[in-house]
């Protein structure tokens, strides 16, 4: 039968994953310096974030305001070990407790927490990048969709979670860094993820999680799961009583989403070196939603690449006008619902598609033996 | 009461049902059987809580009071999924599929196997599901659209799909609630064929105001008026009933 992988991952989207890897492994790397292809991977960890909102809201319908939850849990835990790395007795020396983080040393802490201790342990730490968010998703969504809350009361639900995790955050300063977040991380495992070598390979380490994470999603997007996402969010009833638990899915993709979140805070923290509130609240958490939707909210390379477009705007906009910025993403949003409401996959699939067959029909009957011009021609 | 369902077995036996919405009853101490292979129409002025019947049956309404017993299952206490697992399907008023999926993927869905989250990753479209679709899709008229987006089809066609969506889950009581409703003088035709067809093996409850469609195709009928059993049985008496002639099909 060869029925597995062609229904798994048609020509098409073989091809469209092949293309964006080439982008990002080869095109990227080869066109930029150490420092703006450090700001595409620190992009490319957003990416993971909206990755799982095309399969929770494009797919399930169901709009979370909140994954800068499950992307702060993933960086947070990843932050914890490589500041229990960074703050050995030798380099905290000077501090009145040696060996336990300096921000803790300043809010006069002078034992390590016990919710501190398993990160000294890498195995731990990556266990638990991906099992806290998605332990804490799982209690979200069953407490909501065990009773059958759903849509706006889901999203407002989500977006106080964010609020409320910050305020904690920032809150418990000796426990968590405060409003600074967990800064001057140096080592994993005696390894200087500063230098530019490191930083190398960190950027293809995020790259290929992205192609996987990818893989993973187009295996849920094209199993039956994905199409009872599809149905789910057009009639939760009938799919209901054709005899299935809809809470049950709905838990499943929402702890996917999260799980995608949290490597992406995870890759976040190995390539930009901290890990702060300021990616966990509200306002992030609705930005991912932004990147999603512009990059059309049912297709998963569209989220990756609205996601590049639209931090790619944000860097170069807010360069030269930082006031105008943020009215400037809003009216991005605002245009993209109301004008392509599937984003900048849609207009690509309505419009540009079409044309580029055209195109390739008119190029092949006029130059008949060009057998891998399909190919060529969409990069 | 419960001597009744004792002594005979019933597929369905629905006893003193009430439930009341903020004391509004919409079913009052409702009481009656569906037999083995029995057609029951049921029948009744707008209001008479025809459909909020069947949303107890199916677990889409938690009763206030009573019991619906199938096949000796007490249905009031499981959850909506539990109740089609039982045997029962539903089908509702207004056309409820999945638009924006193919003919296929509707009846694929609807196929009783992979429903829980594991199970729909590792689906696989076999022959055994390719064959049962196609077997149904003959049967619903729809064997020339299956590729077709649901969101194309005419409103007819919507209600055979979402029939043929039931009929592939097999279930033993087949519940449908206005089943020709909007439907042309043809599509109406043809759709008493394939109630005919497909009500052979199963119990069928019936909610329809089209009366010659019901005298077609009802043994028996019952008339709900007001949450409560008005009058049962044949159609010639239900029609000959001064009681029913009263509040309903007087006008």
């Amino acid at each position: 039968m060869s029925y597995g992988l062609r229904s798994f991952l048609p020509k098409n989207d073989m091809i469209n994953i092949l293309l964006l890897a080439v982008l990002i492994m080869v095109i990227f790397p080869l066109s930029m310096d150490i420092f703006r292809l450090n700001l595409v991977g620190k992009y490319l960890s957003y990416a993971f974030v909206a990755l799982g909102l095309v399969l929770c809201w494009g797919y399930g319908g169901i709009l979370s305001l909140g994954q800068g939850v499950f992307f702060g849990l993933g960086g947070y835990c990843m932050a914890m070990f490589l500041k229990l790395e960074a703050s050995s007795p030798e380099n905290t020396a000077i501090q009145s407790t040696p060996g336990i983080p300096d921000f803790m040393d300043w809010n006069q802490l002078t034992a390590l927490p016990w919710f501190w201790e398993p990160f000294h342990s890498l195995s731990f730490t990556m266990i638990a990048i991906i099992a806290v968010p998605v332990i804490f998703a799982f209690i979200v969504s069953v407490a909501m969709f065990k009773r059958r809350v759903g849509g706006v009361y889901f999203a407002i639900i989500t977006q106080a979670i964010a609020a409320i995790l910050t305020i904690l955050i920032i809150g418990q300063q000796g426990y968590t860094g405060g409003v600074n977040g967990i800064t001057d991380l140096r080592t994993l495992k005696g390894w200087d993820i500063r230098t530019d070598e490191a930083k190398y390979i960190l950027y293809f380490v995020c790259c290929a999680l992205l192609i996987g994470s990818i893989l993973v999603a187009q295996f849920v997007r094209k199993s039956k799961l994905g199409r009872l996402l599809v149905a789910m969010r057009d009639k939760e009833d009938r799919v209901r009583f054709s005899g299935y638990d809809v809470s049950n899915f709905k838990i499943f993709i929402f702890c996917l989403a999260a799980a995608f979140s949290a490597l992406g805070g995870a890759m976040f923290t190995l390539q930009v070196g901290f890990m702060s509130p300021s990616f966990v609240g509200i306002v992030p958490s609705i930005e991912m939603v932004i990147f999603c939707a512009v990059g059309g909210r049912l297709s998963l390379l569209g989220a990756v690449y609205g996601t590049l477009l639209v931090n790619w705007a944000k860097t170069v906009f807010s360069e030269s006008f930082p006031e105008l910025w943020l009215f400037g993403l809003g009216a991005l949003f605002i245009g993209v619902v109301l004008a392509f409401p599937n984003g900048l996959a849609g207009v690509y699939s309505t419009y540009v598609e079409p044309m580029l067959a055209k195109w390739l029909k008119s190029l092949k009957s006029a130059r008949p033996p060009m057998p891998s011009s399909t190919a060529d021609s969409r990069s | 009461m419960t001597a009744t369902s004792m002594g005979k077995d019933f597929v369905l036996s629905v006893e003193g049902l009430t439930v009341s919405f903020d004391g509004f009853k919409a079913v009052n101490d409702l009481s009656f059987y569906v037999d083995e292979n029995e057609i029951r129409v049921i029948i009744g002025p707008n209001g008479a809580g025809k459909t909020t019947v069947l949303d107890l049956i199916c677990g889409r309404t938690r009763a206030t009071e009573g019991s619906i017993k199938f096949r000796g299952k007490e249905l009031t206490k499981l959850k909506e999924h539990q109740i089609v697992h039982a045997g029962v399907g539903r089908k509702f008023q207004n056309p409820s599929i999945y638009e924006d999926l193919t003919v296929f993927e509707n009846l694929e869905i609807s196929f009783p196997r992979g429903r829980n989250v594991f199970g729909a990753l590792m689906f696989k479209r076999d022959k055994e599901v390719i064959d049962k679709v196609h077997e149904i899709a003959e049967l619903i008229f729809l064997k020339d659209d299956l590729n077709k987006q649901a969101a194309l089809l005419s409103h007819g066609q919507k209600q055979w799909l979402e029939i043929g969506m039931l009929l592939i889950q097999d279930p033993e009581l087949l519940m449908l609630d206005e089943p020709v409703a909007g439907m042309s003088v043809a599509e109406r035709k043809l759709t008493a064929e394939l109630l005919n067809k497909i009500t052979k093996d199963r119990s069928v409850i019936v909610i329809e105001h089209d009366m010659q469609f019901v005298a077609d195709i009802a043994n028996r009928v019952t008339v709900l008026h007001q949450g409560k059993v008005l009058s049962e049985g044949s159609m010639d008496k239900v029609q000959n009933d001064p009681k029913v002639k009263e509040v309903y099909l007087g006008h």
